[in-house]
């Protein structure tokens, strides 16, 4: 799938992709969108980027492990549940903050920090999914392994294994 | 309109049941697909259907106006479809996986756990 | 004082239950031996606690207390002590002080000491609770958890096969007599209305004539029968023998296998009295008394002999309290009280012998009386008890047996020619255990050094003397135990005044015979063992071995059972689950009459609307056909996407968003997959199989088009919907509902789904890393 259009295209429509996606999950309260969108569109642009330019670059462009950012996304989601002990309301009760920003109310609430935990967790966890995928089907083998002969069906590890001095966090 | 629904719900699970009957891992999964979106329209048709409008309260408004759709299975399906997604996902790495390890795809040869020339257990105290 | 009392005696029911946490510890810390002192305190704290109940449960009282459990289902934490629960509290207490202190010495340097002294006192509260316990719930608790204990104690010796069948035998005997006697209880329950022994008593005249009496008495003697190891449930206590000597003297002489009796004496006012009453337990406590005896007629072990004789001394104690009169009940009481002494001393007295001799075989044990005087001392009265020998416990106990059998009648005849018969055996077999070990020449082979250590003679030699000082001292005996327990037993106030005096009447004469007889018996003993066994093997397979056949067969069964259910093809679980889906789906359609109305051709149609629907069809149609890899994708996709459209079409463009990025990501991690594999995609079901499979197929759609359409016709219910629109904006500040609905009024449903999304990611993961993991190695 490395044809010159996607390589060209790639980058543009996976930053589009990405920012629509923040949008949809933003204006979700009010307009049609919301997290589980949002995190869609998202891994979606990613998984077309891991298509073009291979895992590697993906997992570099997101720094962290995408299974580290859905657990991120699940602790913000249960911490702003969890906001409401302090106030003395039952979990999960939505709380809401009208601070002036630069002379603009700004109506910030823990559903939305709730949402975005929602957003985080599919992206992660859907775009860990597809890289572990992609990862798997990827066939670029070096001349020096292929020496070894391993089953057919050992191949994918192989790019795995040499990815792995590069990216040490992924292997446990 | 929704007597039309009701007969495509019927057609989604019989086909995904008809697939997942099948001794075919591939085929089994792409049943729990089709049995994933009649599911999602059998919910959706029981809140009962309403053109296009969604349930989005109007600018200015407190409630939603009459002719909108009903929120409540909406809200359902749509995680539903989330984790339908990823449960479509890990069956289909499971299937990936089981036909690595096991170098089949057919149910009836996977006896790993299960075979069939099972010795009696120990009958003793 | 009357606000301590019952707090008071909470803890002490609970005593036994903290010395069984410490044991362990304390065992580690200070050695068995000095940790059994300590440890004897709980019971002997709790002997003196009952010991203040004497004087007014001597006045004809009861003292009362609990605490609310779950007072909707009259459910309490209660406990009732009478005549009857004190004699049997201060008996379990009392033996049981003897008993730690005696397993301190004579499992001096086991390396599982601290854990035996645990079990044996888990057992000590368990059995303290049930012979307490007024409400019924609580009395089947520590019923099943004195099975329990006995488990772990017969089983003790774990690394032995016959003690782990022992143990197995007696959790399962005595289990299901538990579930029964739990259904019986339940039945009670029903009957009466009440939960409480100690208010069932006012429910005696409905119960008798409730149509469910002989259910509940059945269900009831269940329980108490394999508990008392009544014939033909007999069988499991003398193979629970294998259990150390101390847990044979408690649980299986003294204690346990009197829960059985107690439990029949405790309802005795209640159920007696009736003709069922009175044929099923003296027949059954008949028979188990002659199987008892001949049984231990040909043994030659000790503890055998003994176990043997408990369980014909169980079968006189429910064969006297099924005879109907307030005679027999007295007498029952007696026998019970001097059975706990005499048989307890005897056991304690066996296991001290196998203990410093090193054998309990008493064809090989002889002269022991030389090295062991203090054990022959106690032995020999225990025995004189047992015998039923004047000046004895056992002969108050005996002379009153008699008495109240003796009335004239063929019934009465029979009970009593069975009585002398069981009672001259007994005799014999008591003399077998507590005197010809002790006389004779000294063995060479089989020969202790010295008298056992203190600690192992303190129990025998004081049960054995308290079993004379009873006897001898009628009056205070009477008075504080066994009137009040007779007056709890028959249900009316009754006074026994039996002494050691002999009356020169049918009694004497009786137990005169028995006497004669019996030493006849012990002077042929050898004779009389060859002969029983050759008959008793002549008669066959006992319900041991039948318990065995049971246990194979139970093995084999679940094997064919586990074969037939689970044959280990997904394809049969999956259309077994499918043939019940559809029968669950189609059979209340048809057998009620509740078939949706033949709906009608929408008019409304529009064109848009009809073409996804027919399009969603053509991608169902086109995925069963698929043939190759492609096909199945792309028509996987096609139904997906007609789905996304209708959703939007119907004013869900949330739904509709998410299910065109689900479908397109199936797409690419589906293509992933497939381009990698060679899978058979087309699969060659015969026509039959196809058929079969489609058949079920289609009854599975009809179904849910049936239900869907019969819910369709029915009102819709727009409580829920109505809440949600009007609350979005007003307490939500959300004007998208939908989303209202999944972040904030459900958000604790949706944080669940993301759990579950986040561990499909890991597990995804893992799968993948756990081949990678292995061949990396």
């Amino acid at each position: 799938m490395n044809t010159l259009i996607l390589r060209t295209v790639a980058p543009a429509l996976t930053a589009l992709m990405l920012l629509f996606s923040v949008f949809v999950l933003l204006r979700g309260h009010n307009e049609p969108g919301g997290g589980f969108i949002g995190g869609l569109i998202a891994a979606s642009a990613l998984a077309i980027y891991g298509i073009a330019f291979g895992v590697g670059a993906v997992r570099r462009a997101l720094r962290f492990h995408p299974m580290a950012i859905a657990g991120a996304g699940l602790f913000l989601a249960t911490l702003s549940g969890l906001l409401s002990i302090l106030f003395g309301v039952p979990f999960m009760t939505g709380l809401w903050v009208y601070p002036r920003i630069l002379g603009l109310e700004v109506p910030l609430a823990t559903v939305i920090s709730f949402d975005l935990g929602v957003y985080l967790v599919v992206l992660g966890s859907i775009v860990s999914i597809a890289l572990a995928l992609e990862q798997d089907s990827e066939t670029e083998i070096p001349d020096a392994e292929v020496a070894q002969a391993p089953p057919l069906e050992q191949v994918p590890l192989r790019g795995k294994r040499r990815r792995r001095d590069r990216q040490p966090r992924e292997t446990r | 309109m929704e007597a039309l629904f009701a007969v495509l719900v019927g057609f989604f699970f019989a086909a995904a049941i008809y697939l997942m009957l099948s001794r075919h891992t591939v085929r089994i999964l792409l049943g729990v697909a089709l049995l994933g979106n009649g599911v999602n329209l059998l919910l959706f048709t029981t809140g009962r259907l309403v053109r296009e409008v969604p349930p989005i309260i109007v600018a200015g408004q407190e409630t939603l106006g009459t002719g909108a759709a009903n929120p409540l299975p909406q809200a359902l399906i749509l995680t539903a479809i989330v984790i339908s997604f990823s449960f479509f996902a890990f069956l289909l790495v499971l299937t990936y996986r089981a036909y690595q390890e096991l170098g089949t795809d057919n149910s009836d040869r996977m006896r790993l756990s299960e075979p069939s020339d099972e010795p009696l257990p120990p009958m003793g105290y | 004082m009357a606000a301590i009392g019952p707090a008071l005696t909470f803890c002490v029911l609970l005593l036994p239950f903290m010395g069984a946490l410490m044991a362990p510890w304390l065992v580690s810390r200070i050695g068995g031996a000095r940790a059994a002192w300590l440890l004897a305190l709980f019971p002997a704290l709790a002997f003196l606690h009952f010991c203040g109940f004497l004087p007014e449960i001597a006045r004809g009282e009861v003292r009362t207390g609990g605490y609310a459990w779950v007072p909707s289902l009259n459910l309490s934490f209660s406990w009732f002590v009478d005549g009857l629960s004190l004699a049997f509290a201060l008996l379990i207490t009392g033996i049981g002080t003897l008993i730690v202190i005696y397993s301190g010495a004579y499992m001096k340097g086991h390396p599982h000491q601290g854990r035996f002294l645990s079990f044996i006192l888990l057992f000590m509260g368990a059995m303290l609770g049930l012979v307490v316990s007024d409400s019924f719930l609580m009395l089947f608790v520590y019923w099943e958890l004195t099975s329990i204990a006995s488990f772990l104690l017969i089983g003790f010796d774990h690394e032995r096969e016959a003690a782990r069948r022992a143990a197995l035998q007696a959790l399962i005997v005595t289990g299901a007599g538990g579930l029964s006697l739990l259904a019986g209880l339940v039945f009670l329950w029903n009957i009466t209305g009440v939960t409480q022994f100690s208010l069932l008593v006012h429910m005696a005249d409905g119960l008798r004539e409730s149509p469910f009496y002989l259910a509940t008495l059945l269900l009831v003697l269940g329980g108490a029968f394999t508990k008392s190891a009544q014939f033909p449930f007999h069988f499991w206590l003398p193979n629970a023998m294998e259990a150390p000597t101390p847990v044979s003297a408690y649980l299986h002489s003294a204690t346990m296998v009197k829960a059985g009796v107690y439990l029949l004496m405790r309802l005795q006012p209640v159920m007696g009295d009736t003709p069922a009453w009175e044929i099923l337990l003296p027949f059954f406590g008949g028979i188990t008394l002659l199987v008892g005896v001949l049984l231990g007629l040909r043994q030659t072990d000790m503890k055998l002999i003994l176990a043997y004789s408990t369980v014909a001394s169980l079968g006189l104690l429910v064969m006297l309290t099924g005879f109907g009169s307030s005679h027999a009940l007295e007498a029952a009481v007696l026998y019970l009280l001097a059975h706990s002494f005499f048989k307890g001393a005897l056991f304690m007295a066996a296991g001290a012998v196998d203990h410093e001799a090193g054998s309990r075989d008493i064809t090989r044990l002889s002269g022991l009386r030389h090295t062991m005087p203090l054990t022959f001392a106690a032995a020999l009265l225990a025995a004189l008890s047992m015998g039923g020998l004047p000046l004895f416990f056992g002969f108050l106990a005996k002379e009153e047996i008699y008495a109240a059998l003796a009335a004239g009648n063929p019934r009465a005849v029979f009970f009593t020619a069975l009585a002398v018969i069981g009672n001259a055996l007994m005799f014999a077999l008591a003399f077998a255990t507590g005197l010809k070990p002790f006389i004779g020449a000294r063995n060479r082979t089989a020969a202790p050094v010295h008298e056992a250590p203190p600690a192992l003679l303190l129990g025998p030699l004081l049960l054995a003397f308290l079993g004379l000082a009873c006897a001898l001292f009628p009056g205070l005996s009477h008075t504080y135990l066994s009137s009040p327990m007779a007056s709890a037993v028959a249900g009316q106030a009754v006074t026994i005044d039996i002494t050691a005096i002999p009356h020169f009447r049918t009694p004497l004469a009786l137990s005169l015979l028995t006497i004669a007889l019996g030493v006849l018996v012990y002077w042929q003993l050898d004779r009389v063992r060859d002969v029983t066994t050759r008959a008793l093997d002549a008669l066959g397979e006992g319900p041991d071995r039948g318990f065995d056949h049971f246990v194979s067969g139970l093995v084999r069964a679940a094997v064919l059972v586990t074969r037939v259910v689970q044959p280990g093809r997904l394809h049969i679980y999956v259309a077994v689950t499918f043939v019940m889906l559809a029968l669950t789906l189609l059979v209340p359609l048809f057998a009620f009459g509740e078939l949706p109305a033949m709906p009608v051709w929408p008019k409304d149609m529009l064109i848009e609307e009809a073409a996804f629907l027919v399009i969603a069809l053509i991608g169902i149609f086109a995925v069963l056909r698929a043939r190759n890899r492609l096909t199945a994708i792309v028509s996987l996709g096609i139904q997906g996407f007609a789905v996304a459209v209708i959703f939007l079409l119907f004013g869900a463009p949330d739904l509709s968003f998410t299910q065109f990025m689900v479908e397109t990501l199936s797409v690419v991690i589906l293509a992933l997959v497939m381009t990698k594999l060679q899978l058979t995609l087309s699969d060659h079901r015969p026509m039959r199989e196809a058929l079969l499979d489609a058949t079920i197929a289609t009854a599975c759609g009809l179904g849910f088009t049936l239900l869907l359409l019969k819910a369709l016709q029915m009102p819709f219910d727009r409580v829920l919907t109505d809440f949600f629109n009007t609350y979005s904006k007003a307490i939500a500040h959300g004007a998208n509902v939908v989303n209202v609905i999944i972040v904030d009024f459900r958000g604790t449903d949706t944080l669940g789904e993301i759990a579950v999304v986040m561990i499909t990611g890991l597990a995804v993961l893992a799968l993948i890393r756990v081949r990678a993991g292995r061949r990396a190695t």
